[in-house]
């Protein structure tokens, strides 16, 4: 492969290997994660095709994701008609109950006001009856990142949704972009401690369910529009994301606008963050963590002494989504590992800040962080930094070859591997299955590099 | 299944046809933007310039726009090189709201500088997006002034999403490649030489497909784009003979070639047997005063058929009978897959495409069965409706399409950018059936609601 920046020029205005990807990508994920939701994008037809695909590639599953398909004339006058006709259509074609409709940079260009757009097409087909409701998140692709449209998407759809009403047994839980399987384990554990919550977004069937005995327009599953509706009233909300600010996020808008308290944790990854989630939720119900939990637990912690020797002092490189990447940090370095370079493509400003809150002791451990970066800033940085191995997403992997590093692939997208939709990443089981990965990392490249090849390692 | 309440769309029933012996004969709608909310297959204009020069390998592709455009093209086609691999790195101006504001000309000039002066490409190709068509930046005035100062060409491809479909981008590639073309000298070609247009060397099938012309005793002088370089386009009109596989992203550009340099073209497939064979022997047929290059055209079909004969009839004895659906980007493929197909022994119950023409679907109509559903520019909920009321066994699209056959519980073969097989000459025939049989035979179907599996 060629090797990038060989010369002594590196090119420092363009993006190389983008480590991100655009903003209305997220929004769509994000409506896959709503029950009987239809995504649609405002703009050309290649968005929600390139989006598809690309989601695709790592889901295995279909996603189908409407567009308005703009022309010349569209981009020229304007996109209202093209909106309305598309929703017509897609209401035809999908039936959905809700559909989810994000912006991208060509009608955030040419300035066209979706929510007055959307009121017009209410009041033209209000005697059609019912009409599916419409969720809007603006996600102009030339500002943020996927993750921003990710938590633009829940953020609209719980102000469409969320009612307020007297405060109840509940708790929501804004998990941010985790994996189908990671929903899952979260489902599971709040339904142990006897808590009715709701969980927005809900991808964990839609993009990771079963085969299908007949057609379905929209896969089965996800969060519905009622228990949306729900979240004005709960008791707290939970909201994951060391970097998500409240003014951007679901929660912050509950705690705002219904006062529902917003508890803001790192994304629970290691023993200390997963702790402090399972605080949380004891407190919240007034229930001790349910035994099953305190066995994974205690297994947890019998892991890492088992392993502990084959990864300590190794040097890592994580790269991918900002809290994703702070998380993660932060586990590594309660077993040892030292994450040399934590590198996003995302750039809240907030990233040092946020992990010096998690690992204090950053600056002395040699911690590089560094925001904005692309793959080619994080391959200069390996000729320097020399890590033990990489990890993160699967775009990681021509670096990794031409190194000679391994990858151990975590989080969105995983398009080289089987299964990217069920690995764990989160809680106590996540982070053992996350354990048990990088010490069998380490383990395999000793034994291929061994001249003996140990069978007892 | 229940599937007759899922209707067709307004304004796509003309796109969507049934053979019938007593059917009215209509001529299939196509060439058609996309119906507004239809969950299109097709991409962008972008898209269709992106496909058609990704495969140039020593050349820096410059996405300019936003990010997702080049994140979403990254290292996405499966063509590969022998030599450099520029191809395979992603380059954006990553234009952020404040260019958006105030232009991105100046970023795209820095980017372009700085880049060339690290890859020391032979060309630059700056594909412009949806947002440049709209903020009016003047990208040929940047492109002529890097081009100076860098001595390279740099070729402005006007691919803004919205304008028009992904035919619109074939044509933007085509006229930049023209630009190249007559611009390197022709010294050394013969006059028994050949171009090869629209082979984009996915699992490396353009030099399967080389080697077959180079037994025969022709040069080439180019193949566009697949394991392509700079030099060998700038050189092509130097050829005596384009020979043009992938009709629809090509014909424009060997039109122009014939038009400014005189020279003919034939369109050819090297899908399946028969017309891996066809396209040996017309290319041989244009050469009478050679007769020994048709010989040798005969001797590489012989030889190369008598080669996978035996194991092609293990997999058309057990896929004798099983009914195909395809739905391809390109109308001119489903012809040789409709062929290769009926060699193993399988009927094709639908066939369609993102992109064909009048003279495609025409032809389409005249070579498939009674009851076959032709579709145009089609989507995942008529794809499904037919693949289940036709009950096929297999679906051959691209990666959009293989989720709907895996939930149905249905055979699927990859027939797009995405490959890792060669499916193009005569052993890529034999992949082909083999990747066919592998699927549809495959066991895990039997656990599948539809065929009957336990729910």
């Amino acid at each position: 492969m060629t090797k990038p920046a060989a010369s002594a020029a590196t090119a420092k205005t363009a993006t190389q290997n983008a480590c991100k990807l655009c903003n209305p990508l997220g929004a769509c994920l994000a409506f896959r994660g709503i029950e009987k939701c239809v995504p649609f994008l405002h703009g050309s037809q290649g968005c929600a095709t390139y989006i598809r695909r690309y989601l695709i590639s790592h889901y295995k599953e279909p996603i189908d994701i409407a567009s308005s398909n703009f022309n010349e004339e569209t981009a020229v006058f304007g996109g209202s008609h093209n909106l309305k006709l598309g929703l017509k259509n897609v209401s035809q074609q999908y039936k959905p109950e809700v559909i989810g409709i994000a912006t991208t940079c060509l009608s955030e260009t040419i300035g066209d006001d979706v929510p007055m757009i959307l009121k017009e097409y209410e009041a033209i087909m209000g005697g059609e009856g019912q009409l599916p409701a419409m969720i809007f998140a603006s996600t102009p692709s030339y500002s943020g990142t996927h993750i921003d449209g990710f938590h633009a998407a829940v953020r609209s759809a719980v102000k469409t949704f969320a009612a307020e009403g007297p405060k109840r047994k509940l708790v929501n839980l804004f998990p941010g972009m985790i994996s189908p399987a990671d929903i899952r384990y979260m489902k599971e554990i709040l339904t142990a401690f006897g808590m009715p919550f709701v969980l927005l977004p809900d991808y964990s069937q839609t993009l990771d369910g079963g085969p299908w005995a007949e057609y379905h327009r929209i896969p089965p599953g996800g969060t519905p529009a009622r228990a949306i509706e729900d979240t004005g009233s709960a008791s707290a909300s939970i909201e994951f994301g060391s970097t998500l600010e409240s003014g951007k996020s679901a929660a912050g808008y509950l705690e705002e606008h219904f006062g529902v308290p917003r508890i803001h944790l790192p994304l629970p990854i290691g023993i200390k963050a997963t702790d402090r989630f399972f605080e949380a939720l004891e407190q919240l119900t007034e229930k001790p963590m349910p035994e099953l939990y305190e066995d994974e637990r205690r297994r947890l912690v019998d892991a890492y002494a088992d392993g502990h020797k084959y990864v300590f002092g190794r040097r890592a490189f994580l790269y991918g989504e900002e809290d994703l990447v702070i998380s993660m940090a932060a586990f590594l370095s309660e077993i040892g590992v030292v994450p040399v370079l934590c590198a996003s493509g995302g750039k809240s400003g907030q990233m040092k800040k946020r992990l010096q809150e998690l690992v204090p002791e950053l600056d002395e451990l040699g911690i590089k962080v560094r925001e904005g970066v692309d793959f080619v800033d994080i391959e200069h940085e390996a000729d320097e930094l020399k890590p033990d191995l990489l990890i993160g997403n699967s775009k990681g992997f021509a670096m990794s070859k031409r190194h000679e590093l391994p990858l151990l692939r975590i989080g969105f997208p995983i398009h080289d591997r089987f299964g990217g939709q069920r690995l764990h990443h989160i809680g106590y089981r996540g982070t053992q299955e996350l354990f048990d990965r990088i010490v069998n990392t380490v383990i395999e490249q000793r034994q291929n590099s061994s001249p003996i090849g140990y069978t007892y390692m | 299944m229940d599937t007759h309440n899922i209707a067709l769309l307004e304004g796509r029933e003309g796109q969507v046809y049934e053979k019938r012996q007593d059917g009215p004969e209509v001529e299939i709608a196509c060439d058609k933007t996309s119906l507004s909310g239809s969950v299109s297959q097709r991409a962008c204009v972008f898209c269709g310039s992106r496909v058609v020069l990704y495969p140039v390998a020593d050349a820096i592709h410059i996405v300019h726009g936003p990010i997702g455009c080049a994140a979403y093209t990254w290292d996405i086609r499966g063509a590969v090189s022998s030599g450099p691999e520029l191809h395979r790195l992603s380059f954006s101006t990553d234009l952020q709201e404040m260019d958006v504001i105030y232009g991105g000309e100046k970023k795209l000039y820095r980017s372009l500088v700085e880049l060339i002066d690290q890859y020391q490409p032979k060309a630059a190709f700056i594909y412009s997006t949806c947002i440049i068509g709209l903020i009016g930046d003047d990208i040929e005035a940047v492109c002529k002034k890097v081009a100076k100062e860098k001595g390279i060409p740099v070729m402005p491809v006007h691919s803004e999403g919205f304008k028009g479909t992904k035919k619109d981008g074939y044509k933007a590639a085509c006229s930049a490649l023209m630009k190249l073309i007559g611009t390197g000298s022709t010294e050394g070609i013969s006059n028994y030489s050949i171009n090869i247009l629209g082979e984009f060397n996915l699992a490396g099938e353009a030099w399967i497909i080389r080697e077959y012309y180079e037994k025969m005793g022709i040069q080439v002088v180019a193949t566009m784009t697949g394991d392509g370089r700079i030099d060998d386009i700038r050189r092509s009109h130097g050829a005596t003979l384009n020979v043009v596989q992938c009709s629809g992203s090509m014909t424009t550009l060997a039109r122009d070639m014939e038009e400014k340099y005189g020279i003919p073209y034939i369109r050819v497939s090297y899908f399946g047997f028969e017309d891996m064979s066809k396209s040996l022997y017309d290319v041989a047929a244009l050469f009478p005063d050679r007769p020994e290059i048709m010989e040798r055209a005969k001797e590489i079909v012989r030889d190369e058929i008598r080669k996978y004969y035996p194991e092609m009839q293990k997999f058309k004895a057990a896929l004798t009978g099983k009914k195909a659906a395809i739905y391809v980007g390109g109308a001119f493929k489903t012809f040789s897959l409709i062929k290769a197909l009926r060699t193993v022994g399988m009927s094709v119950v639908l066939a369609g495409s993102q992109t064909g023409n009048k003279d495609d679907y025409r032809r389409l109509k005249e070579m498939c069965d009674e009851g076959t559903v032709i579709v145009d520019d089609s989507n995942p909920v008529e794809l499904s409706k037919f693949v289940l009321e036709k009950e096929a066994d297999l679906l051959i699209g691209g990666v959009k399409e293989r989720p709907i056959a895996f939930k149905l519980g249905v055979g699927f073969c990859d027939h797009n950018h995405e490959r890792k097989i060669p499916l193009a000459g005569f052993v890529g025939m034999y992949n082909f059936a083999k990747e066919v049989y592998e699927s549809v035979m495959s066991p895990v179907w039997q656990f599948a609601p539809r065929k009957g599996g336990l729910k």
